[in-house]
């Protein structure tokens, strides 16, 4: 066996060019379906990883998937608000243990903006329940301090005292900004791999400073003419937030709270249990994921197919090398087995190839995927699913390659010793 | 019978049931040792007795014996092991696997056959270069080219040293010499004929070139041994 899969590769070697097209077909198509699987479960992982430890989120009744998509992960807006008189009755339940409001809705050079309380940075857990740390700097304490994420800071280039400007809306430009409002960096967050380095983090009393004169939705001509000290001594108090993260006194009555929150009479409320709408937001996407994965497998049935041409189409000009090899001694299944080993080294080294192909690209990508979609794809360095996928690939081109196998086979028998081509 | 190289009593062969007989030979013997010159036209089936022989092709009728083994009674298996341990095959052109080198073309038997394996010698590779030096190729820039880079005279003594490693019992050899001029064809066979009787084996010797039959023990004509070709002729 040992002296024909030899035979296979100085074969496979003498076919330099064709044999390399084919396992380059076979490993970019091994490669994409790797690919999106890694894709795949590194968003799935790296979702997940986004929030732990609280038992409900708290928005405008909306969608499950919506609230959790804005309230967490800063994509997409928020349809409406909850007024503040609510988030209070919400903050005074007695089966509350802690509440975090968010107000959303502003923006700085395309990150968003986040008003909240500094309950935040102690409440707001990620990962395995990991708590958000400061590199450098401190919470907000002042009224315009800004505690940016961990890719801002590398992004921008900013430092401690660095002043910004937050502009009205979201949005990279174009939009009006609060320039009469200028916001300072306090405090710069270690990276988290989640939505949290790409947040600017602002006090909610910061939120509403910036906005009088907004009352309207757009400024005020007469806003320039209030001083930041007479903001300062304005009432604060948000009219609404966006949502509100809630951690429960108990969390077996996560359910008894949320549908109580779901019914409260005084306003529209939605309140959502993030695993559960992390879950819901699977299905949502598992459709497109299916039809992502099937068009990747048709791919690498592609890919297989160009081994079973590559050889098919090299059968014919073989006719005497398999008579050489027939005379010398070969017997029928050596000639089977050769061109089945022919095929199967042209899977196996395409799917290695491949393998080792997406490793290195998500290697090269995987900073920009943290940074820009929070995916982190740390954790999918070689595993079982490769080498499932190397063994199947494999698999499948020595079942291939017994079609050709075959049809040398039975021309080797019919062919005889010699062949006057 | 016994002491033969090749015995055939009472063969006939056509390609179909419904076809004429292209082979029907009463009596043939090839000693053991013996070099046999086999003449006769193409097309008259000298290379379809070649692989009646080698255990390829099954004859209709008649008894194949080679070295004592009755080919037309064993499995194919068992006739792909004979032709592997005991034949060497020589053809007239593109002889060699043209992705091997030289002697890993030579040393092609000893991977299938461990009979062969065992009678070359620890190691086939040297086994191949002593017998390709015998045959006059023992220049290493010669050994080192790729086999479709040599000239055809080199490629048939390449092929000639394949059919004698292990030391088979019979070489057969199919119009070995009919691209190669007239100097280097009897070179070829002087070459050939020597080593088979070195290494003991018995050589049959395939040509429609009647000119060749002196470089051998014994002649003979196909048309002479096989019955069919006289009621082709006259058909």
């Amino acid at each position: 066996m040992g002296s024909i899969l030899s035979l296979a590769w100085s074969s496979l070697m003498n076919r330099k060019g064709s044999a390399l097209l084919t396992i380059l077909a076979v490993a970019l198509s091994v490669a994409l379906f790797l690919g999106v699987d890694k894709a795949r479960n590194g968003a799935r992982e790296g979702f997940g990883a986004t929030i732990s430890g609280t038992d409900l989120i708290v928005g405008a009744r909306s969608g499950q998937v919506n609230l959790l998509l804005y309230s967490v992960f800063r994509l997409g807006d928020a349809t409406a608000e909850i007024s503040w008189p609510t988030y209070e009755w919400l903050r005074d339940r007695e089966d509350v243990d802690w509440t975090v409001p968010i107000s959303l809705g502003d923006s700085h050079r395309g990150y968003r903006v986040m008003g909240t309380t500094r309950a935040y940075f102690d409440r707001y857990k990620y990962g395995d329940g990991q708590s958000l740390q400061l590199a450098e700097g401190h919470e907000f304490e002042d009224l315009f301090d800004a505690v940016i994420g961990a890719e801002i800071a590398r992004s921008l280039g900013y430092e401690l005292g660095k002043p910004l400007v937050l502009t009205h809306g979201l949005g990279r430009a174009g939009l009006q900004q609060h320039e009469n409002r200028p916001f300072r960096v306090v405090g710069i967050l270690e990276p988290t791999g989640t939505p949290v380095d790409r947040t600017i983090h602002v006090s909610l009393e910061a939120i509403t400073a910036i906005h009088v004169g907004w009352e309207t939705g757009t400024r005020n001509p007469m806003a320039d003419t209030i001083t930041e000290e007479m903001i300062r001594s304005f009432d604060l108090t948000p009219k609404t937030v966006t949502a509100a993260f809630v951690g429960l006194e108990s969390r077996g009555s996560v359910l008894r709270t949320k549908r109580e929150i779901d019914t409260h009479r005084r306003e529209a409320l939605l309140a959502i249990i993030p695993g559960v709408a992390l879950a819901q937001l699977w299905e949502v996407t598992a459709v497109a994921e299916r039809a992502l994965l099937a068009v990747s497998l048709f791919v690498i049935a592609v890919g297989l197919v160009s081994i079973l041409t590559s050889i098919l189409t090299s059968l014919n000009e073989r006719r005497r090398e398999m008579s050489i090899l027939r005379a010398t001694g070969a017997r029928p299944g050596h000639i089977f087995f050769l061109l089945v080993a022919e095929a199967g080294l042209l899977g196996m080294i395409g799917a290695v190839l491949g393998v080792a192909g997406v490793h290195v690209i998500l290697a090269i990508a995987e900073p920009l995927l943290a940074a820009r979609y929070g995916i982190s794809l740390a954790g999918t360095g070689p595993g079982l699913v490769d080498f499932y996928t190397v063994l199947a690939v494999t698999g499948v081109s020595l079942a291939i390659g017994a079609l050709p196998a075959w049809l040398a086979f039975r021309r080797s028998l019919a062919d005889g010793l010699s062949v006057k081509l | 019978m016994k002491g033969s190289a090749i015995a055939i009593e009472g063969l006939r062969f056509a390609w179909t049931r419904d076809a004429p007989a292209l082979l029907d030979i009463n009596r043939f013997e090839l000693a053991r040792g013996e070099r046999l010159f086999l003449r006769g036209p193409s097309g008259s089936g000298k290379s379809t007795l070649l692989g009646l022989i080698a255990g390829v092709l099954e004859p209709q009728a008649g008894q194949i014996e080679v070295l004592g083994h009755d080919m037309s009674a064993l499995s194919s298996a068992r006739r792909d092991r004979v032709r592997a341990d005991h034949l060497g095959v020589i053809f007239q052109l593109f002889n060699l696997v043209p992705y091997l080198s030289v002697v890993s073309n030579v040393t092609l038997p000893v991977r299938f056959s461990k009979a062969r394996r065992r009678a070359a010698g620890g190691d086939a590779g040297a086994e191949a270069r002593r017998l390709l030096a015998r045959l006059g190729l023992e220049d290493d820039e010669i050994l080192s080219r790729r086999v479709m880079d040599l000239s055809v005279g080199q490629q048939q003594r390449v092929a000639a040293a394949r059919a004698l490693i292990g030391g088979p019992g019979l070489v057969i050899a199919d119009e070995p010499t009919s691209a190669l001029d007239a100097d280097t064809r009897d070179r070829f066979i002087e070459l050939l004929t020597d080593e088979a009787r070195r290494s003991g084996a018995a050589l049959l010797f395939v040509s429609h070139d009647a000119a060749l039959a002196p470089h051998f023990d014994r002649g003979i004509d196909l048309a002479d041994i096989n019955a069919s070709a006289h009621r082709l002729e006259t058909a």
